[in-house]
């Protein structure tokens, strides 16, 4: 399998919402790369007829009862926040100006 | 008086039932202790003093109300910082998190809570568990009590070596690919993975969720397994949750028995790459097993040698999707608001600030393995590396009850070694990871001190899931064997701090 190209590493940043600077891009293209290398082995079961696992317990559909019960304040769940406004959220501008 | 800090808990919870000690005076020689050593060991990021002092006073009030108290009312504790705590900060490691408290107890605080557990404060971790020495924490390195310019192990390196430093008896981790077992191996303590789902994850803040579970960490296996009956059960606030009864731990790590019992040697973890005092010290302990009673057989489980290759995409993977709500919007740290950046570039700004260099790797390498061209061939593979360990755990255990192998490759390695070189550090989970792949349960127990380096040697003790009461029967008889061997319990070659 193909190593990891510098190129690709900024895309997967960007696509991880990592602002990363220019030495940070080299450094870990080239981990990346070496850790790669060493995952890729896993390939070699690809071909092989076996069901994948993605989760230790066969559980499907864990429902409960909808029923109304006590939960954090507004107060409470703003309390975190960066900022908010009129028991909100506040965030940066999500849309452009026009 | 005696010190109260080297007290067991079983037996400090006797001594505080019985009124030979008030749960006060517990809490405040352990915050002394903290005090007097935690300068150099650092396992804390925050002592709770307050809560800790209200928590002991609320026990010594029920006992003099005479109320009947639980089997850990007034033992102290040190909770990983990873699970959530009302009123009391919680980081996990990372700048992101700086300064956040959460409006809610996990589960598991809450369950400790009740149990009348004192918590004294939260554990230095790597940065959101991923990491073997705790060296990824934001907020420094801990030390190993064993040799301070030594790695703890990791992630929870800062709940081990509270224990080895005795600031605490009982300690909370959590397990990804190792993170309890691996520091309880290198600071010669006891660690406990639970059955994937034995123990709830509501409140524990997510890395790899199909492999996280919390669990027990104390410094006799009669302690862990108090704890992991505090700890387990139920929660219908996590969907992951077994429903099932906690198997009987307790009574089995008082059993000291393993007469009659089947036990299967690992044959693919061993030889190259393994520090020699470790396997001696592992062999010397199958011969210990051999002596007490128990059928030692050799066990083949090929499909092994792929677990830590499927482990480093399946748990990225999960990471990068799990950290994805990190985005500066509803909690933890903002960067780069400052009226003219949009909100997708306030993300990006605030994650390049608060995440340390092995958080971005790995959210990298998730998105790389789950991206469209590479998904086959890497998550899916690594899916299918999944089906094939667990097959193998079946077929070992069809003829064995439990399986063993050291826990870790070498003792705990000097800060700094491996820090900038991800492969090595990696390896360090090359034995604990299958069992977070199957979802089983395993334990780490002390088995004695590498010759070369003096430094504690775990043995790995594996069981089927919702077996955990396995763990401690073998973990149990072990301890006592080697405690009556040695003269004394391991700790105490520990130099003084």
């Amino acid at each position: 399998m193909p190593g990891i190209t510098r190129e690709e590493v900024a895309h997967l940043a960007r696509l991880s919402r990592l602002e990363l600077k220019d030495e940070e891009l080299d450094h870990f293209a080239e981990q990346l790369d070496v850790i790669i290398g060493a995952v890729a082995r896993v390939s070699e079961v690809a071909g092989q007829d076996v069901p994948p696992t993605s989760h230790p317990l066969p559980l499907t559909n864990v429902m409960r009862a909808d029923e109304v019960r006590p939960s954090l304040t507004p107060a409470e769940a703003l309390a975190g926040a960066p900022a908010s406004e009129e028991q909100r959220f506040r965030v940066p501008q999500i849309l452009g100006e026009d | 008086m005696a010190d109260l800090t080297r007290y067991t808990a079983a037996e400090t919870a006797a001594a505080v039932a019985s009124g030979d000690v008030s749960a006060v005076e517990v809490a405040q020689a352990h915050l002394d202790r903290i005090a007097a050593v935690d300068e150099k060991v650092h396992a804390f990021l925050h002592v709770d003093t307050e809560g800790a002092l209200a928590a002991a006073r609320a026990v010594d009030d029920r006992r003099a109300r005479g109320e009947e108290l639980g089997p850990l009312a007034g033992v102290p504790l040190a909770l990983k910082d990873v699970f959530t705590t009302k009123g009391v900060p919680t980081t996990c490691g990372s700048k992101i998190l700086e300064g956040w408290v959460p409006p809610y107890d996990a589960t598991l605080t809450r369950r400790l809570k009740e149990a009348g557990v004192v918590i004294l404060g939260k554990t230095n971790m790597d940065e959101f568990a991923m990491g073997s020495s705790t060296e990824n924490s934001a907020y420094g390195p801990t030390g190993n009590p064993w040799d301070l310019s030594r790695i703890p192990g990791g992630s929870g390196g800062g709940s081990s070596a509270a224990l080895a430093a005795f600031e605490a008896p009982l300690a909370i981790g959590t397990d990804t690919g190792g993170s309890i077992r691996q520091p309880g191996a290198v600071t010669g303590t006891v660690g406990v993975k639970p059955t994937y789902g034995a123990v709830s994850r509501y409140g524990l803040v997510a890395f790899s969720s199909s492999l996280d579970q919390g669990g027990p960490c104390a410094r006799t296996v009669l302690d862990a397994a108090l704890l992991h009956e505090a700890i387990a059960g139920h929660d219908p606030l996590d969907s992951t949750s077994i429903d099932a009864p906690v198997p009987p731990v307790v009574e089995a790590a008082r059993m000291r028995d393993v007469r009659g019992m089947r036990v299967g040697v690992v044959k693919e973890f061993g030889g190259e790459g393994y520090q020699p005092g470790v396997m001696q010290r592992f062999h010397e302990a199958v011969e210990l097993l051999r002596g007490l009673g128990a059928e030692v057989v050799e066990v083949s489980c090929p499909s092994f040698t792929l677990a830590l290759p499927a482990y480093y995409l399946i748990a990225p993977s999960e990471a990068s999707s799990n950290l994805a709500r990190f985005d500066a919007m509803r909690y933890g740290l903002r960067v780069g608001d400052d009226g003219t950046r949009s909100a997708e570039d306030v993300t990006a700004l605030t994650r390049e600030a608060g995440f340390g260099p092995e958080v971005k790797r790995r959210i990298m390498l998730g998105t790389y393995a789950l991206s469209s061209g590479y998904y086959d061939a890497y998550y899916g593979s690594a899916q299918k590396v999944r089906t094939l360990i667990s097959r193998d755990f079946d077929a070992a255990f069809a003829g064995v009850d439990v399986l063993i192998s050291p826990t870790t490759p070498t003792t705990a390695f000097p800060i700094g070694e491996r820090a900038d070189d991800p492969m090595a550090m990696y390896l360090a989970d090359l034995c604990t990871i299958p069992s977070n792949l199957a979802g089983n349960a395993a334990m780490s127990v002390p088995c004695g001190l590498a010759p070369e380096d003096n430094l504690p040697v775990g043995l790995q003790i594996i069981a089927p899931a919702m077996a955990d009461d396995r763990l401690y029967r073998v973990g149990g008889a072990v301890e006592a064997a080697f405690t009556e061997k040695w003269g004394h319990p391991l700790l105490e070659e520990a130099p003084a701090l």
